[in-house]
């Protein structure tokens, strides 16, 4: 008969207005500033520099190497490499960027840059609430804004960030351990080198 | 104690058009009513506004507006600020004096319609002798202010809104006179004074309500479908069906000419509800013979509540019509009802008391309604969709 779709709806909604009087689970809303969910772990918002230690100018793991600048696809990175050099995390002297910005207006967080960076150096930051009144400077965001510790990396995203540590100390050994075995074999090449000659 | 309560507002008008000079007092007394009744119904536009939004999220799980003020009540005020003090934009190629003065109209012809509604015993403002037909030429000026604001526009979309709402208004109005016809017959009077009067009667305890009839329920559903579609609410919300056509006649309006658009809408909506109460629900009159000490404009105050949240529970339910469904509605089944529902009401005139009577009124009710549902449902089978060419 005409009307019964009708009348079963009217009770469904009913049943829904007067559920979620009584049951919170029907209400599903999070109350955004008071109440948070917790972040999944592949968030990601936008790039921050990563430091090691507690100096942010001095553990900076960025060599300046230009490579995310040129692979941005929106070119929201703007780096400019400095002049001299200065021992890095595995303890070669490298540049540093005397100039890291990120413009986050125009990024679009596409992760590339953390892709291609071939010194851990960038990854993705969760934070959200960024907002600001100033829509040009506050939203160019320079080295200092952009640094982040290595513990502040392990606390939004652990996993991802113990491999990263791994893999670090991993290639640390390697060089280390090559600097042993070139250390045991100078005299030799020397030696070598002097011979041949 | 229960009289003086009743009367306390008719009172109070009295004495304070007793300290004016006699040459004014007629005129001194009009524009106090007006301006109560301007009051009343616009604060209940803004509670009711909070209301809907509050119920429509509980009815979809969601919590509704909660930010202003304790539990989201100060909503509306802010709602206000924020209308007021947005840019009012007319359209370069808008005809700027109608479009000016369309929600004027809607909102001037929205309130004149309270000109005859008695919101309790001896509360109305003008008692007309024709007081019914005064309600719907006014309710028929909105259709003229609709139209106004979709052709001033000059927007296609405000232009398509305006024709589906007179479209649909004038359809809808057929069956919405003809079901309000029914309780002018039964009480012999076009005095909407006079209709309430007729319902005032106690059988034991029960009220002498139209409603309570099998013709006046009939004609009261048929008038609160037909009411929903005047008012352009959902699921008659085609001439603003904001997926389709961005708002319909009023995509050209912002700041307060939107608000008053709004505002006309609620404020049709209410006085089409009392005109409803008037006819079918009796009015201000109680619902229990032994409630009838609680003053009376409380109890058209509650009705009207109760319609109000009547039509929140539809709005949350019931998609929108396609315009086709809306058509076939109202001319192929409520106008029939409608035509039926008269003859019933005079064959129960004329019948003698008793339960006969109220057995022939019910099957002259109940029949053709299954018989037209069905007639209405045979385009509605489902079948499965066959492709001639994407096969």
């Amino acid at each position: 008969m005409l009307g019964e779709g009708i009348a079963k709806g009217l009770v469904e909604t009913a049943r829904n207005f007067f559920g979620s009087y009584v049951s919170r689970e029907r209400l599903t809303t999070v109350q955004y500033p008071e109440e948070r969910l917790p972040q999944v772990e592949a968030a990601r918002n936008f790039p921050f520099l990563v430091y090691d230690g507690d100096d942010w100018k001095a553990g900076m793991r960025c060599v300046a190497c230009q490579i995310c600048e040129k692979e941005c696809p929106p070119k929201c990175i703007f780096i400019e490499k400095s002049k001299d050099k200065k021992p890095d995390a595995v303890g070669k002297p490298q540049f540093y960027p005397a100039v890291f910005n990120i413009d986050v207006s125009v990024c679009m967080s596409c992760q590339i840059c953390v892709e291609v960076c071939p010194f851990e150096a960038i990854k993705m930051n969760t934070d959200f609430e960024l907002s600001t009144d100033d829509r040009f400077c506050g939203l160019l965001w320079d080295k200092e804004r952009l640094s982040r510790s290595n513990e502040y990396y392990h606390g939004i995203h652990p996993t991802e960030a113990a491999e990263v540590d791994a893999r670090l100390a991993e290639e640390k050994a390697k060089v280390e351990a090559k600097a042993k075995a070139a250390a045991e074999n100078t005299p030799q090449t020397i030696s070598g080198a002097a011979s041949t000659r | 104690m229960a009289e003086a309560a009743d009367q306390i507002f008719v009172a109070l008008e009295r004495w304070l058009v007793g300290h004016t000079p006699a040459g004014v007092r007629p005129v001194f007394a009009e524009v106090i009513s007006v301006v109560a009744l301007l009051a009343v119904f616009a604060s209940l536009f803004a509670m009711t506004t909070v209301l809907e939004r509050k119920g429509l999220g509980r009815i979809q799980n969601r919590y509704g507006p909660n930010r202003v003020g304790p539990f989201g009540i100060l909503q509306p005020l802010a709602d206000g600020i924020k209308s007021l003090t947005k840019e009012d934009i007319v359209p370069q190629a808008a005809d700027r004096i109608v479009h000016f003065l369309a929600p004027v109209v809607l909102v001037l012809a929205a309130f004149s319609m309270y000109a005859v509604l008695p919101v309790g015993r001896n509360m109305v403002l003008a008692n007309l002798d024709a007081g019914v037909l005064f309600f719907f030429a006014a309710s028929s000026v909105m259709e003229v202010s609709i139209f106004m604001a979709g052709w001033s526009s000059r927007n296609k979309y405000s232009l398509l809104g305006a024709m589906r709402a007179v479209a649909q208004m004038i359809s809808y109005e057929v069956p919405l006179i003809l079901a309000s016809i029914t309780a002018v017959m039964a009480a012999g009077s076009l005095s909407t004074v006079t209709i309430v009067e007729k319902q005032a009667g106690y059988t034991g305890i029960l009220p002498h309500w139209f409603v309570l009839t099998p013709w006046g329920f009939a004609g009261f559903v048929l008038f609160m479908i037909a009411t929903t579609a005047e008012s352009n609410r959902s699921p008659f919300d085609l001439p603003e069906g904001e997926s389709e056509i961005i708002a319909g006649y009023f995509t050209e309006y912002s700041g307060f000419k939107f608000a008053l658009f709004f505002l006309g809408e609620y404020i049709g909506m209410f006085a089409m509800s009392g005109l409803g109460i008037t006819l079918f629900l009796g009015g201000w009159t109680a619902p229990l013979s032994f409630l009838t000490w609680v003053p009376s404009y409380l109890w058209f105050f509650a009705k009207l509540l109760f319609m109000i949240a009547m039509f929140i529970w539809i709005r949350g339910t019931l998609p929108r019509l396609r315009m086709d469904q809306l058509m076939n509605f109202a001319w192929k089944f409520m106008l029939p009802l409608a035509l039926i529902n008269l003859v019933t009401t005079g064959v129960w005139r004329f019948l003698p008391h008793g339960i006969l009577r109220w057995i022939v009124c019910a099957v002259m009710v109940v029949v053709p309604y299954i018989l037209l549902g069905r007639g209405l449902a045979q385009g509605w089978k489902l079948k499965k969709r066959v492709y001639r060419f994407a096969e």
